[in-house]
């Protein structure tokens, strides 16, 4: 698990009461003073550096903690930060001693968590919503685009529900389309501000260029998908908001959590989205993280996800038969049926993915979806597990033809 | 950690439904039994189909209900906790108060279903020629003999054709030529192919072409033309040469040869995706199923379509069309099936294209572009046809009839009649609204009716009528008998059910 946020950094020198700073992060001592002035530098030792240069950056990292530090805005990096570089994005709360990475040049899982607050309260929600006001998050999030590179692949932006900022979450939109404009951009939202068409409306009207919301469908009847949600309602809203967002041309990925209240319905779900929803991107379905209020509410979702391959199996044949794109997320290879493996996408976010022990031998570890490293996934996990011990010698039905 | 998780697992054991506190039961999120209020039901058809009742939506969503089941159902009295509540609610069978989701839904798929009308006509045919050097006993289209020029079509009823196909507001046009045999006329066909390419110019609309023909005369410098402008082939392969030569009778007797040999020097030049085949279904193929499948596996083919006689040509005055009705066709197409599943059990795919349409119009809400199973027909609306003497008919079927003399479904000759002539005042419309199951006796009611259509050429040429009694209607049957077999499959047949759905 990579280390975003610490408390375990040491900083020197800073004035007494600083605003939070948002800054990108360069390994170049040698950037002429006006640009300096806009960046964080990061070195393994300090010493090696004339003062005066220096002095020119916005915040000193140093990866070797020194003695008697007489440059101001000094932070010695806790080691596990070592791997903060060239490119990243941090924002520094010297006040309250706090470093959080906001963006990795050399990951592909960069999210943004924009607010805290939800309208739904899923039972399984890996952050569950905290109603406090957290609007300063706008303004960061905009921020913090403002510094990745132009040449970032992807970029996700979470919550809570995102959507809730109203005129905040269109401008964080709006920012990341002015200055990531290739950057692909992921919203997860419920989906559910959608239903009103004067929010889809507005959405279109920013014209990202490659934007797309994951939008989570728990069931194909109404009643459990606002069970699961717990929020009246939010079936109704949330197809109407994808339907608006059809209408108004923006791509819908549709995001299906399995866990003990969903698995049965699967293939009625898959054959309800094959129906009605088949113009959107893809469908994803993920398996639980074993954190947030999944930990609370264990024995009424945990289901070893061996017991539900055949329904998921089925999901994934109805789902091909109308030409919907699937993928299965955060499962174990050898946990699926054999159809449905060729589904199977590496997606944990790096800084939290894992294998086990027993993995270690697996021949096929690298197509796996892996485990997350939060609450106790990787401690409870399914009970048939098992590493691939030679690559099968499956000659593929295509090459017969 | 494994201790602290022993730890948190146990009590998790303690809690009953295993939901925290602060969260909401099941129940407290279900409309009807929070509110007390009851389901109100969405249109559907039903029939009784073995002892249960099949019940079909508007846009082809089914559920299979017990008696007591759909008697409970329309007097609102169904267990709201039961498998078929919650099927009829997810298919959009009924809605409960203060959803709007499902009508939106369901109005969203009809309007899908039928959006293929939106393009207005998309396929056009050429008849370039109504000579052919085969002399098979059961033409559809009553060729002529190979010396007889006069039925060839002339440049400038060509041109006046193509004027015609540019009119259709579809951002698709599809060229078929057709014949007779269309390469007797060849110089006819890249006449038009030029002209359609340099209106396109201006046009810019999505346009290709096809040729079907029996491949006797294709050569190098038809392939390299057909290369050049992007040219499909479709040839007619009715099994092994027993089958093929005696279906499809030429001079020489060597038909199967010449097509098999044929069929491999198109695709060596235009590539594997560029040629496909037809099969018609006579007598003699009745016995010889696996055969004929054999023969398209064999010759390089991944699908087949088992294609029955139609009621036209040849195949009426030579009594073709007499020798085996449906229930005999039906039989040979379950036995078909029956090796065509075996084939795929073995990791080969291999598909039915009849059965893969029939499916895509079961399991999908897209329109399947079949044009004789649309309601409204697709008469004229999808496709139209340029005779070789100008005559413009409203389907392949129309002008069949047309060579058996009777020209019901003539629509004006593009010499003479105007665009709007030839759509508004020919008949046409008239054609067209008594082709629309949604208000025709025997099928508004019909439980099969999203499956189906009705084609008022083939009724008016077995029944002289446009709708026909659909009690007599072989079409009606077919559509029935497949869908039922093939509903069969997909509940009771997990391993074929797979096979099915790869096919859709």
């Amino acid at each position: 698990m990579i280390k975003l946020y610490s408390k375990e950094c040491r900083f020197y020198n800073w004035e007494e009461s600083p605003e939070p700073i948002i800054l990108s992060v360069t390994e170049n001592p040698h950037l002429p003073r006006v640009l300096a002035k806009k960046y964080a530098i990061v070195l393994d030792n300090v010493n090696d550096y004339p003062e005066d240069i220096l002095s020119g950056y916005a915040a000193i990292l140093s990866r070797q903690s020194i003695q008697d530090v007489r440059l101001s805005k000094f932070i010695s990096l806790d080691p596990e930060f070592s791997y903060i570089k060239n490119g990243d994005v941090i924002r520094i709360n010297a006040y309250a001693n706090e470093i959080r990475v906001l963006f990795r040049v050399d990951s592909d899982h960069n999210s943004l968590l924009v607010t805290e607050r939800c309208n739904s309260f899923c039972l399984m929600c890996s952050q569950p919503p905290r109603n406090v006001d957290d609007s300063y998050l706008i303004k960061d999030a905009c921020d913090a685009i403002k510094c990745m590179p132009r040449s970032a692949t992807s970029l996700g932006i979470t919550g809570g529900e995102p959507t809730l900022l109203d005129d905040g979450f269109l401008e964080i939109v709006q920012a990341a389309s002015s200055y990531l404009p290739e950057t692909y951009l992921h919203i997860l939202t419920n989906g559910r501000s959608f239903s009103d068409r004067a929010n889809s409306r507005a959405l279109k009207r920013i014209k990202h260029p490659n934007l797309m919301l994951g939008i989570p469908l728990y069931s194909d009847l109404s009643e459990q998908h606002d069970f699961i949600v717990q929020a009246k309602n939010a079936f109704e809203e949330t197809i109407k908001g994808i339907l608006n967002l059809r209408r108004d041309g923006v791509r819908v990925e549709l995001r299906v959590v399995i866990h003990k209240q969903t698995y049965s319905r699967l293939p009625d779900l898959a054959r309800f989205i094959a129906r009605n929803l088949a113009f959107v991107e893809h469908v994803a379905f993920m398996g639980l993280e074993l954190t947030g209020f999944t930990k609370a509410n264990f024995k009424a979702l945990w289901i070893d996800p061996h017991d539900y391959r055949n329904e998921l199996d089925q999901a994934c044949r109805i789902l091909q038969a109308s030409r919907v794109k699937t993928m299965i997320y955060n499962h174990q290879l050898c946990l699926l049926s054999e159809y449905s493996r060729e589904f199977s996408v590496n997606s944990i976010s790096d800084w939290k993915n894992e294998y086990l022990e027993k993995c270690t031998p697996c021949m096929r570890k690298n197509e796996c979806g892996g485990f997350f490293s939060t609450g106790f996934s990787l401690t409870k996990t399914s009970d048939f597990i098992k590493p691939f011990m030679e690559l099968e010698k499956m000659i593929p039905v295509k090459e017969i033809c | 950690m494994l201790l602290q998780t022993q730890i948190w697992l146990n009590e998790m054991d303690k809690k009953i439904s295993g939901l925290a506190k602060k969260f909401q039961s099941p129940d407290f999120y279900s409309n009807i039994q929070t509110e007390g209020s009851s389901y109100k039901l969405l249109p559907f058809n039903f029939e009784r189909v073995k002892g249960d009742y099949l019940l079909t939506n508007e846009v082809g969503e089914y559920v299979r209900l017990k008696e007591e089941e759909l008697t409970a159902f329309v007097h609102q009295r169904l267990d709201t906790s039961s498998k078929s509540y919650a099927a009829l609610k997810s298919r959009h069978f009924l809605y409960e108060a203060g959803e709007e989701s499902p009508i939106d839904l369901l109005s969203l798929k009809l309007r899908t279903k039928h959006s293929v009308y939106r393009q207005f006509t998309s396929l056009h045919i050429f008849v370039v020629s109504l000579r052919c050097d085969y002399s098979c006993p059961y033409c559809q289209v009553s060729r002529k003999k190979e010396a007889a020029s006069e039925y060839d079509m002339d440049e400038a009823t060509a041109l006046r054709s193509l004027d015609f196909v540019f009119r259709t507001p579809s951002e698709y046009i599809k060229i078929e030529f057709q014949g007779g045999e269309p390469l007797l006329n060849w110089e006819m066909i890249k006449f038009i192919v030029i002209e359609a390419e340099k209106i396109n110019k201006i046009e810019g609309r999505n346009l290709a072409f096809v040729i079907a023909t029996n491949l006797t005369l294709v050569n190098d410098e038809i392939l390299e033309f057909c290369y050049q402008h992007n040219i499909l082939v479709s040839t007619s392969l009715d099994g092994p040469s027993e089958i093929h030569d005696r279906n499809r009778p030429r001079p020489g007797k060597d038909g199967h040869e010449i097509v098999r040999r044929n069929i491999e020097k198109v695709r060596s030049r235009l590539g594997p995706d560029k040629i496909s085949a037809l099969m018609t279904t006579s007598e003699l193929s009745l016995s010889s199923s696996n055969e004929i499948i054999d023969e398209y596996l064999d010759a390089g083919f991944n699908g087949i379509f088992l294609r029955p006689l139609s009621p036209y040509g040849f195949a009426i005055k030579t009594h073709q069309i007499e020798k085996y009705d449906f229930e005999r066709f039906f039989e040979f197409y379950k036995e078909s099936l029956g090796y065509i599943f075996k084939i795929n059990e073995s990791g080969v795919t291999f598909t039915e294209e009849y059965t893969s349409l029939i499916l895509r119009k079961i399991f999908q809400s897209y329109p399947t572009g079949y044009v004789d199973l649309q309601s409204p027909a697709g008469a004229g609306l999808s496709a139209i046809v340029f005779n070789y003497d100008g005559d413009v008919y409203a389907s392949d079927e129309s002008r069949m009839l047309a060579e058996m003399e009777d020209k019901r479904f003539k629509l004006g000759n593009i010499l003479t009649d105007s665009y709007e002539t030839i759509f508004l005042e020919s008949g046409l419309l008239d054609v067209i609204e008594n082709s629309l199951t949604d208000s025709m006796p025997g099928c508004y009611q019909c439980a099969y009716k999203p499956f189906c259509g009705s084609d008022p050429v083939y009724h008016y040429a077995t029944q002289k009528d446009f709708v026909g009694h659909k009690a007599f209607s072989s079409f009606c049957v077919k559509t029935k008998s497949i869908v039922n077999y093939l509903l069969d499959i997909m509940e009771n047949d997990p391993v074929r059910r797979n096979i099915l759905q790869s096919w859709i």
